[in-house]
């Protein structure tokens, strides 16, 4: 008690003091900008030469991929199908080598995209906060395992897995366990629309199936020009009939059933949608039980593991999206009389749709840039697929492809040989500038939209 | 918390200043490094091992980035001993000279490319040919080879090794591989693909075969450190040391890499299941490497062998 009065004595005095130690000297300012000039300049040094690196490994592995297209050429590079590096004349066609990275990229990108997203949802808006505490760190603990223990579990485990017979088994039960409550899920949603606009429903079917058809047509037609063109033409078609599907059913309206026939038209709209999609849940389930896997080591073997890699990086950068929608929004939506999951679909997702995108290609780069899982377990067979979707048969990377052959490929050996690899160096590095400008694009023009509305 | 990290910090520094220390002191009296092929590096391996154990203060590095690497290591001076499956190629020869490094080999082992299969393949034998279709995708079912009716699944070594020259010079002959072989980095993972894929067909040192794969006899000749070593075994090949110049004799890399002719070395290389090149030794403690072998067949031009030695693998 009685050290009260000093204290605050003491308090006071220390408040006098400080204006007059505030004023410096001449020359302690001096010191002190030069200082801070010295210091702006050293960070500025240390920042510019990480991005200068950049730069620096651009043109380093430019310098030695130009050597290859000036002894080569383009053609053989791109278009050739036979790779015989070693042999003698060497072939240098990496054409099978592009398709196996697509291929396997994309066989990861059906797995952690919807998964992925699907998670990442479920954690931002489902799941109590205190669950989501712990799941969390533990799936983002998937991305700190190394790949070379993937590339190991790859090989010894799902290699063998695959080709023996239960490989077959363990695809129809992921078929049925996926597509048998996806296929449910949208014959009830399908014929609760019936039941109110018959015309509507029928329309997006009918979008759905004449999409699916024209793709399949110009497959066949695209498939004697090049497999890339038909992935592509694949790849760029399916979102696009998904799109002419949700613009038929916003604009197609149709008559609306009268009350009394609804129950009756509802009825009808299960019994035939579900009939259809039990007969192709069914075939394809039979389908795939029944195909021979010859090899485990092969496409869907690395697909699987790089969508296994690709989900913590997807789910966490989309959660962190969906995190960044806000409050307003979700409670927004919930004052409207939207139900959680006419909340989600219709306002969160799609609010949070740029960060999503950029979440999925963020994986993806992370799948297509792996190398030693894909080295270990994809079997490295210079091939295109037959059928280019055959994910069974085994396929090699370029990732692969250049840790693979960096050994011989001296520059004291062998001169196409080793450029080659610089040039496949290039292309990826290309690939991932051009991924990673993308996503950043996408993100900056949704928050320019964002704020222009 | 902290505190035992710093305290685990001080240790780590502690051990790697030891460490720094050691290596200056031993850098005093010698340092061999080795790097090369991945087939020879057990040889290296275990010469190494055998050779600090007699030289304390000799300390030997052994890497193994395949023969390639080690010509370009040699080429470039970073070690002193190259170890090739293969012989040095015209360019590398080339490239050694104009660096003013001149290649002597050293062969110190043969090996024996066995082809292998499933152990519950079938198929009692095989030939040349066949292998070389088998590869170029001209047969693709064991049924027509009298097996199974299964798709012949292709395991190659990467085209960075020398097992993959080997295989190309003695098997392929000048023809290519089919592109829907499989390929793999390294002996082990070929017998990791044989053993677990029934329908498999690869190529593995004799060294390297061992329970879980099937040694074919090739051309009818069992591979066995015998056939091998009387030139009978078709796919079989000489493994090298490859240092700059002959090492100056008496010097700690003049009897590494001599070592492979002293009974010892030769003990050595048997053990890890090569084949030496010189004077065949009587064997002993083979008997655990003889389980369940059929006797090879006979050949009249094979040399006169210890009967423990006639047998193959298991």
């Amino acid at each position: 008690m009685s050290s009260r009065p000093t204290t605050l004595a003491r308090d006071g005095a220390r408040r006098l003091a400080p204006p007059r130690r505030l004023l410096l000297s001449d020359r302690t300012r001096r010191v002190q900008r030069l200082v801070g000039a010295l210091g702006h300049g050293v960070l500025l040094v240390i920042t510019s030469s990480s991005a200068l690196a950049v730069l620096f490994i651009f043109y380093f592995i430019a310098r030695d991929a130009v050597p290859f297209f000036q002894l080569r050429g383009f053609a053989e590079f791109f278009a050739g199908s036979a790779w015989y590096p070693a042999a003698n004349p060497p072939q240098f066609g990496a054409y099978p080598i592009f398709i196996g990275s697509l291929l396997v990229t994309l066989g990861a990108a059906a797995l952690a995209v919807p998964l992925g997203v699907a998670a990442a949802v479920c954690l931002s808006d489902i799941l109590p906060f205190g669950v989501r505490q712990y799941v969390k760190p533990v799936i983002e603990v998937l991305a700190a395992i190394p790949s070379v223990a993937y590339g190991f579990f790859a090989l010894v485990v799902l290699a063998p897995l695959l080709q023996s017979g239960h490989g077959r088994t363990l695809l129809a039960a992921a078929w049925w366990c996926v597509a048998g409550p996806g296929a449910a899920l949208l014959v009830v949603l399908l014929s609760d629309l019936a039941a109110e606009r018959p015309v509507r429903v029928l329309a997006m079917l009918g979008t759905v199936l004449g999409g699916l058809m024209v793709l399949t047509l110009l497959g066949t037609w695209l498939a004697s020009v090049g497999t890339l063109l038909v992935i592509l033409a694949w790849v760029a078609g399916l979102p696009l009939t998904g799109w002419a599907t949700a613009r038929v059913g916003a604009h197609v309206g149709g008559p609306s059933v009268p009350e009394r026939r609804r129950g009756l038209v509802r009825l009808a709209g299960l019994v035939l949608l579900g009939g259809t999609a039990a007969a192709i849940v069914w075939g394809v389930g039979s389908r795939l039980g029944g195909l021979p896997i010859d090899t485990g080591t092969n496409a869907l073997n690395v697909a699987l593991i790089l969508g296994l890699m690709a989900l913590p990086t997807v789910i966490s950068v989309s959660e962190d999206a969906l995190q960044a929608v806000g409050r307003e929004l979700r409670e927004g939506a919930y004052a409207l009389g939207a139900t959680r999951s006419e909340m989600l679909i219709g306002v969160v997702i799609p609010a949070a749709g740029s960060g999503i995108c950029a979440a999925v290609i963020l994986g993806l780069m992370r799948a297509v840039g792996e190398t030693m899982v894909v080295w270990m377990a994809s079997g490295n067979a210079p091939q295109v697929p037959q059928p280019w979707y055959n994910l069974l048969a085994p396929v090699r990377t370029l990732t692969a492809t250049i840790a693979g052959e960096m050994g011989e490929a001296d520059h004291v050996t062998g001169s196409a040989r080793y450029h080659v690899l610089f040039a496949m160096a290039l292309v990826l590095l290309t690939i991932s500038f051009a991924c990673n400008f993308l996503s950043e694009w996408i993100v900056r023009a949704a928050a320019h939209r964002r704020r222009g509305r | 918390m902290r505190g035992m990290r710093s305290w685990v910090c001080g240790l780590a520094t502690a051990i790697v200043l030891a460490g720094g220390a050691a290596a200056q002191e031993t850098a005093d009296k010698a340092k061999i490094e080795i790097d090369g092929s991945t087939t020879v590096g057990p040889i290296a391996k275990a010469f190494a091992q055998e050779y600090m154990a007699t030289h304390p203060g000799v300390n030997v590095t052994v890497g193994e980035s395949g023969s390639g690497n080690g010509a370009k290591s040699l080429i470039n001076g970073t070690c002193a001993i190259a170890t090739m499956s293969r012989f040095m190629k015209d360019a590398e020869f080339k490239a050694a000279v104009e660096k003013g490094v001149f290649p002597v080999a050293h062969p110190v082992a043969l090996d024996g490319l066995a082809i292998v299969v499933h152990p519950s393949n079938p198929i009692t034998g095989i030939t040349i040919d066949q292998v070389r279709d088998i590869y170029t995708g001209k047969l693709t079912n064991w049924k027509e080879l009298g097996g199974p009716d299964a798709k012949i699944v292709k395991i190659s070594r990467d085209t960075n090794s020398g097992t993959y020259e080997s295989f190309d010079h003695f098997v392929m002959q000048g023809q290519k591989i089919a592109a829907d072989a499989e390929y793999v980095g390294s002996n082990g993972a070929i017998k990791q693909r044989v053993q677990s894929t029934p329908a498999a067909i690869g190529f593995i040192g004799l060294g390297f075969v061992g329970r879980g794969v099937k040694a074919l006899p090739v051309n009818g000749v069992q591979p066995t450190n015998a056939t091998v070593q009387s030139g009978l075994y078709p796919i079989a090949r000489p493994l090298y040391f490859f240092t700059n110049g002959y090492p100056a004799m008496g010097t700690h890399l003049h009897q590494l890499c001599t070592l492979y002719l002293t009974p010892k070395g030769q003990e050595i290389i048997e053990s890890i299941g090569f084949v030496p090149v010189t004077h065949y030794p009587p064997a002993g403690g083979d008997a655990d490497r003889a389980e369940d072998a059929e006797p090879a067949p006979a050949k009249p031009a094979a040399p006169p062998a210890p009967p423990a030695v006639d047998k193959p693998k298991g």
